[in-house]
């Protein structure tokens, strides 16, 4: 996976997002154990403590927990993992209408298209 | 990863140094912890290899105080830091092999298998002379020979100047996977953008004078930049 790090942002934030990214998108499944700080560490080519703060931001989020000599592992409460997405997808939605709303689009138009185009890819 | 914040690894007050007429550094006062990468910033001429060689004991201050790990620069503190200079120092006749010997037998934090490991996993064959080698080979070897140390302190002085961008990323992927939670690097640059993603600290030096010490995700939060544009700011000519 590539990190996208974009270096007039705290790093470490954006760290933690990518990773919850990948636990709500299923890449990480709920219960099963993180690579190691260092491991990650050196797939996003940022320093040790870097990741540590990410990952402490995601503990203290409740997505990750620690097990004192074991390492990390993914929340198996799926119904957090859940309640996560649907808000990541409700901002994301929030701000395309935003978007869509700026050009003149009313939010029925905007609907139309959508469902245009969806008829349209199947 | 240990909080090591409470360790001070290097501690310098008024610390000057003047060439003849010259000052090169102008009392600087700095504090470093243990278990940070620190990037030791400036423009060419800025004072980082005067400090770096002060720090390695190859020069002598003018005035003022420095301290590694609680003692001056000498023997006790050649044991525990590393030190890449700028330029090379590998003899060109020699073998690879017998700069592990040398370096086993000067320092006893040196580990020879991990050595071994790194320059297997680039196929150089330590029976090999210097002279063969590339400079871009050479300049990897010479990391290679200083991050087998364990050491409390790294001093890397311009590390990937001079270097393509393959070669980059493999001195700094190298360095962060070397990198033990205990020790402190400092590495001096001016190549900020190649490694502002390492760092934890950046201490900005200008004609003599520090003019600043911050951890990088702060500034990049207070000021919603990047290093360097910061340092682009910061010394503009």
């Amino acid at each position: 996976m590539a990190w996208n790090l974009d270096s007039s942002r705290p790093l470490y934030a954006q760290i933690a997002e990518l990773v919850r990214l990948d636990i709500i998108s299923g890449l990480y499944q709920p219960g099963t154990k993180l690579p190691s700080v260092r491991e990650l560490a050196a797939q996003a080519k940022v320093n040790p403590n870097t990741m540590q703060k990410a990952l402490a931001e995601l503990e203290r989020s409740g997505l990750v927990h620690s097990m004192r000599t074991s390492g990390r592992f993914i929340t198996e409460d799926t119904d957090m993992i859940q309640r996560l997405k649907e808000e990541l997808a409700e901002s994301h939605i929030r701000e395309f209408l935003e978007k869509m709303s700026s050009m003149g689009m009313t939010p029925a138009d905007t609907l139309a298209l959508i469902e245009k185009i969806l008829k349209e890819e199947r | 990863m240990m909080d090591t914040s409470t360790n001070t690894i290097l501690e310098c007050k008024d610390l000057t140094k003047r060439y003849g007429a010259r000052t090169a550094l102008d009392g600087i006062s700095l504090s470093l912890k243990s278990g940070r990468i620190i990037g030791l910033l400036g423009p060419n001429g800025s004072g980082k290899s005067t400090l770096i060689k002060l720090i390695n004991d190859l020069l002598s201050p003018t005035a003022g105080t420095l301290y590694i790990n609680g003692h001056a620069p000498g023997l006790e503190t050649k044991k525990i830091i590393s030190y890449l200079p700028e330029r090379s120092y590998l003899d060109e006749n020699l073998k690879v092999s017998s700069y592990l010997s040398f370096f086993a037998d000067f320092y006893e934090d040196f580990d020879t298998g991990r050595a071994l490991d790194m320059l297997q996993r680039l196929n150089i064959d330590p029976a090999l002379r210097i002279k063969t080698l590339s400079k871009g080979t050479q300049e990897k070897v010479q990391l290679i020979l200083v991050m087998s140390r364990r050491a409390r302190l790294y001093c890397l002085d311009e590390p990937i100047a001079g270097v393509d961008p393959a070669a980059r990323d493999y001195i700094l992927s190298t360095i962060i996977n070397n990198y033990d939670e205990n020790a402190t690097i400092l590495i001096s640059t001016h190549l900020i953008s190649d490694v502002e993603n390492i760092l934890d600290e950046v201490v900005f030096i200008h004609d003599g004078h520090i003019r600043l010490h911050a951890q990088v995700d702060d500034i990049r939060c207070d000021q919603g930049r990047s290093i360097d544009e910061l340092f682009r700011e910061v010394f503009k000519c």
